[in-house]
């Protein structure tokens, strides 16, 4: 559906991307990760036509962005990061507005629907300028989910709204998927492996990692980390048996009794361990795998 | 041509949500109405010429205040992002601008229509001349209100916007006074070029194509570049 490859831009001396290449299949929900000005709101610029690359191709839906810049947007919902609204109209004014620029037909219709979909109905006589950020979001939602376009572009869809307006929204990007391409930009980590199919995470206007959320944690891993907790062993004696098990790599000592093992990738030892703390008659508090998070993936990718 | 409607459409909305239009509609008219009484008064005759000549001074002011909002708040809001996003070409959206300003200020020239009304209730004035003397009001304002969405392309700030405008149009409006200091051949184009230049004869009640023609180059060199400064964020 979204076909990207090789794209650069370059704002004056500061290169904003550097030869990033994806694809996006049909129906999936693609999350952009990346710290701010990582080079994500330039790459949804790029894809929505409102910027030209300096170099490489785009194509959407079968559409080159360059070339024919008016199919791509006429097939595209974009959400801006600053959610572009008129504050002197009505929800429905501005929402008549846009289907009428999109060339929607049963216009009536599809605002009653786009409205109903973000569950913002109520408000429709409202003046914009009057609504919260959350009933802004979702009305930005609204107009990007008009056309019912093949591809829709989120910038930061959940900034600003409430935790329980957060879920709607996760909710309702989820249940587009089914007919809908959808790409989102955000800074929050629990945000992508809770919604995107898939994770491009991007640093400094590079692709430095991409897959699905659990294949990204499972790459980074570099060996199995087990949780360990023992109560009843006297000084550091459970950290010499623990270091003297086969297969371990490495004990952390965590204090309290918590230590925090690492043996080698494949490998499970909770069963020996449970087995040799028992053994001794010591107390097994705690035993558990330990994963990486996406929060430490991320970290690591963007530090380094 | 759908799109360009639909635009206009909305900023004619937007003037009349805003306290813009009935400020600048009803100081068009009370100062229209000022001049008028006066030159009545005082001229005794039935012609609305030198009524349409102040005006179109004060048009000089009036016109940048309608159109600094345009496309500047546009830049400013963020939602310039929508318009060059959805399927709309950009010479669209500007020309949806423009007709959206001067579809107001018809209006306003429209309603001040009662004053040619009046004269001919108490005298009988010459039709010619106050229908040119209209059209040419109708042209001038249509050439200064382009020049007006031209500058408000260039900032995302309504001041500045309206500043521009001003500084543009009366550097324009008054380009023949350069001729005189460079003599010609020069001062045949700086005349030319003058906005004040064309506008005489409207009043005199002859309709010359070569003003109308003038008038009509003005907006379309003014949308012209206008379009091409919204392009220019693809090199920004």
């Amino acid at each position: 559906m979204i076909h990207v490859s090789n794209l650069t831009k370059h704002y004056g001396d500061f290169q904003a991307l550097k030869n990033v290449s994806f694809d996006v299949a049909k129906g999936e929900i693609l999350g952009f990760l990346g710290p701010n000005g990582a080079g994500k709101t330039t790459t949804m610029r790029i894809l929505t036509g409102y910027l030209p690359p300096t170099s490489g191709t785009v194509n959407v839906a079968g559409f080159d962005v360059t070339t024919n810049s008016l199919e791509v947007r006429k097939r595209l919902g974009y959400l801006p990061e600053t959610v572009p609204l008129y504050p002197e109209m009505t929800v429905w004014g501005y929402l008549d507005f846009m289907a009428r620029l999109r060339g929607v037909a049963k216009r009536e219709r599809r605002i009653d629907e786009a409205m109903e979909k973000v569950r913002i109905a109520d408000h429709a006589d409202v003046m914009i300028g009057k609504l919260s950020k959350g009933y802004r979001q979702r009305l930005g939602l609204a107009q990007a989910l008009l056309h019912d376009p093949d591809v829709l572009i989120l910038d930061e869809p959940t900034i600003g709204l409430d935790p329980r307006q957060i879920i709607e929204v996760r909710e309702l990007i989820r249940g587009l998927a089914q007919d809908h391409t959808v790409i989102l930009s955000t800074h929050i980590l629990p945000e992508v492996s809770q919604t995107c199919s898939r994770v491009l995470i991007i640093n400094e206007g590079e692709i430095v990692a991409e897959g699905t959320p659990e294949r990204l944690m499972a790459r980074l891993k570099g060996a199995e980390r087990i949780f360990v907790q023992v109560a009843g062993a006297d000084g550091d004696s459970a950290l010499r048996v623990l270091q003297s098990l086969d297969g371990i790599l490495a004990v952390d000592d965590r204090g309290n009794g918590a230590y925090e093992v690492e043996c080698a990738l494949g490998t499970d030892k909770r069963p020996e361990i449970a087995r040799e703390i028992v053994n001794r008659g010591w107390s097994l508090l705690e035993l558990r795998p330990v994963g990486m998070s996406l929060e430490e993936i991320f970290l690591k990718l963007t530090t380094e | 041509m759908r799109n360009t409607l639909t635009i206009a459409r909305r900023e004619i909305q937007a003037y009349f949500v805003s306290p813009i239009a009935y400020v600048v509609a009803a100081a068009f008219l009370a100062i229209m109405g000022y001049f008028f009484a006066m030159i009545l008064y005082y001229s005794r005759e039935a012609t609305m010429r030198y009524t349409l000549g102040n005006m179109s001074t004060v048009l000089l002011f009036v016109a940048p205040v309608l159109t600094m909002r345009l496309l500047a708040e546009e830049q400013r809001m963020g939602t310039i992002e929508l318009l060059l996003t959805s399927p709309v070409k950009d010479w669209e959206v500007v020309l949806g601008k423009f007709l959206g300003s001067l579809t107001l200020y018809a209006c306003m020239l429209g309603v001040s229509l009662y004053f040619p009304l009046m004269l001919t209730i108490v005298g009988n004035p010459d039709a010619g001349p106050v229908i040119a003397g209209y059209v040419g009001m109708l042209l001038l304002g249509g050439a200064l209100l382009s020049l007006g969405v031209l500058t408000s392309s260039l900032t995302q700030n309504q001041i500045v916007a309206a500043v521009l405008g001003v500084v543009l149009i009366v550097l324009l409006w008054l380009a023949s006074a350069l001729g005189d200091v460079t003599g010609p051949p020069l001062s045949g184009v700086f005349q030319y070029l003058a906005l004040s230049e064309h506008f005489y004869d409207f009043f005199k009640g002859v309709i010359d194509t070569r003003d109308v023609i003038y008038y009509l180059s003005v907006i379309a060199a003014s949308l012209f570049l206008a379009t091409r400064v919204l392009e220019t964020r693809r090199w920004r």
